[in-house]
Formats: C-alpha cells, structure tokens, sequence
C-alpha cells in the first residue's frame, strides 16, 4: 500500500483532463472557464511537488509557487477584464467577446 | 503505510470529484465553492508529500484570495446562467473527445516511462530536505540562487494589481470628489471678488 510518485501522477493527469474538458463543456461561461485554468495550474502544481519530493530537488517546490503567482495574477486581470466586459456590455457571453478585437 | 495510504485515496477522490462538480455545477457559485474543496484536499495531498509550506500557501493564495475573488465577481455580476450553459450538450462530443484522447496519451506516456523515469528510479520521497524544515529548505534556494525570478514574481503582481485597478476604476462624470491640486493651487484672486454694491440695489451675483 506503498504511495508512490505514480498515484500523484495520476491524480494530477485526472485533474488536467477535467480542466481541459471543462474548458470545452463550458464554452459559454467564461467564469467556468477561468476555474478550469485553475484547475489545470493545480494539476500541474501537483506534478511539480511529487516530482519534487520523489527525486529529492527542492526546486520543484520553487516553481510551484512561481507557477502559484502567476496564477494569481491571471486570475486577477482576468477576473477584472471580465468586470469592465460586463459593465460594457450587460452579458458575459464569451461568443460577443470577439468585439473586443482591435 | 495504511493510514497514508487510505488518506492519499480519500484526498484524491475528493480532489477528482470537486473537480468535476467545479466544471458540471449548474449555479457558479456552487462551482466556486467546488473548487475551494478541491483546493483543500489538495493541499491536504501537499501536506501528505512533506511539502506543507506550499500546501499552506495554496490555503491562504488560492482559498483566501482568488477563489474569495472569484465568489465575489460570480455574486456582482447579474447574469442568467442558465443561458451560460446552453452549449453544454452541443460541446460535450468534442470535449469528451479530447479529454479522452488527453488520457490516452497521458496513460501511454505513462506506460512507456513507468519502468525507466523517475518512478522507477526514485528512492522514494524525501520529506526532510536535510535537518531544515521544508519552508527553510525553500527559503534558502528561493533567496539565493532564484532572488531575481522572486523579485520578478512581486513585479509580476505588481503589474497585475495595478491592471487590475485601472480595468476596473470607473470614474463618474457626475461625481463630486476631491482635487487636492485645485486645493492648494487656490489664491485670494482665484477664490475672492470684491464688488461695490449701491445701497438699495442688491447683488445679481
């Protein structure tokens, strides 16, 4: 009953696949969209860390965090983008998101 | 081993199974809370490795703030999910499709690697990096050798703060606010007339 770098492996590879089919299934829903990017950099955090541990490199964990911050900052702008398109338009549609093209 | 084990399976179930409720919820908010659960158990698998700084971080970063950001950007917009959702059936081919295939190649590459990578190589995990604990052991790599991309994280955020501010600042024409330049800027013939008035005539400002 021994856990080993694969069962974090796999858990990991499970959640990026729901990330990315969630991004798909909820085409519409841009809000959706965002937390399956979440997902997605969880996933990979996950990966980062087992890797980390199980080959015995600390670094791994360091680029967990970068990969941390730059989720939050995405989140942030993306969340704020979302607001301003809202005001705009009264509807958070991503289909009409392409007006927004220069 | 059995306790860990029997942790590391509840954790991942409730890892994969918030994760799918994040992506079929039919109210948002319910999807948001979702993914709160989610980042929970994963931090509890994060604790579980030996990594509890990070762990603890994904706590106060992603419980505390972004998905508090995200419930309250779901809670200000006034939308009507249910026409949000209305492609969901239409999508679900093509993104059964690819998930699908996601999964095969993850489980081949797996396969492939399982008996030469660093499954097979590991000693198995480390959860004491020397006689440090796990968030000196990330301090004294993070404030040495990776100090320039640490400081380019806080400008990172930094950038993303201000962006998000100057997205979001909307300024009223009909407000009244304060200008401290205007303020200061005032002289006595800026904010002061004399004017002679007749007696019995009045003033017609």
């Amino acid at each position: 009953m021994t856990i080993g770098l694969s069962h974090y492996l796999v858990v990991a590879a499970i959640l990026f696949t729901i990330g990315v089919f969630g991004i798909f299934v909820n085409r519409r829903n841009i809000i959706v969209i965002l937390m399956s990017i979440e997902l997605i950099l969880l996933a990979v955090n996950i990966n980062l860390v087992a890797f980390s541990v199980f080959l015995h490199d600390v670094v791994g964990q360091i680029f967990a965090l970068f990969v941390l911050t730059v989720a939050a900052a995405e989140a942030a702008v993306g969340l704020a983008i979302l607001v301003t398109f809202f005001r705009w338009r009264g509807d958070i549609a991503v289909d009409d998101a392409a007006v927004m093209k220069g | 081993m059995l306790p860990q084990a029997i942790a590391f399976y509840v954790l991942a179930a409730v890892t994969v199974i918030g994760a799918l409720s994040v992506i079929f919820a039919r109210n948002p908010v319910h999807s948001v809370l979702f993914l709160i659960t989610d980042f929970f158990s994963a931090a509890g698998l994060f604790v579980l490795m030996g990594a509890e700084f990070l762990a603890m971080i994904l706590l106060v970063v992603y419980v505390g703030a972004v998905a508090v950001l995200f419930l309250f950007v779901v809670m200000m917009l006034d939308v009507d999910f249910a026409t949000l959702r209305q492609g969901f059936s239409r999508y679900l081919p093509l993104g059964g499709a690819i998930a699908f295939i996601l999964t095969i190649e993850m489980g081949v590459v797996a396969a492939s690697i399982a008996h030469t990578g660093a499954a097979a190589t590991s000693p198995g995990p480390l959860t004491q990096f020397g006689s440090v604990t796990n968030a000196e052991a990330i301090g004294r790599v993070l404030y040495t050798d990776y100090v320039y991309i640490f400081q380019a994280a806080g400008m990172v955020l930094l950038v993303a703060m201000i962006g998000a501010i100057v997205l979001t600042l909307k300024h009223r024409s009909g407000a009244k606010r304060q200008n401290v330049g205007d303020q200061t800027a005032r002289t006595e013939a800026k904010g002061m007339r004399l004017v002679t008035i007749k007696s019995g005539e009045g003033i017609d400002a």
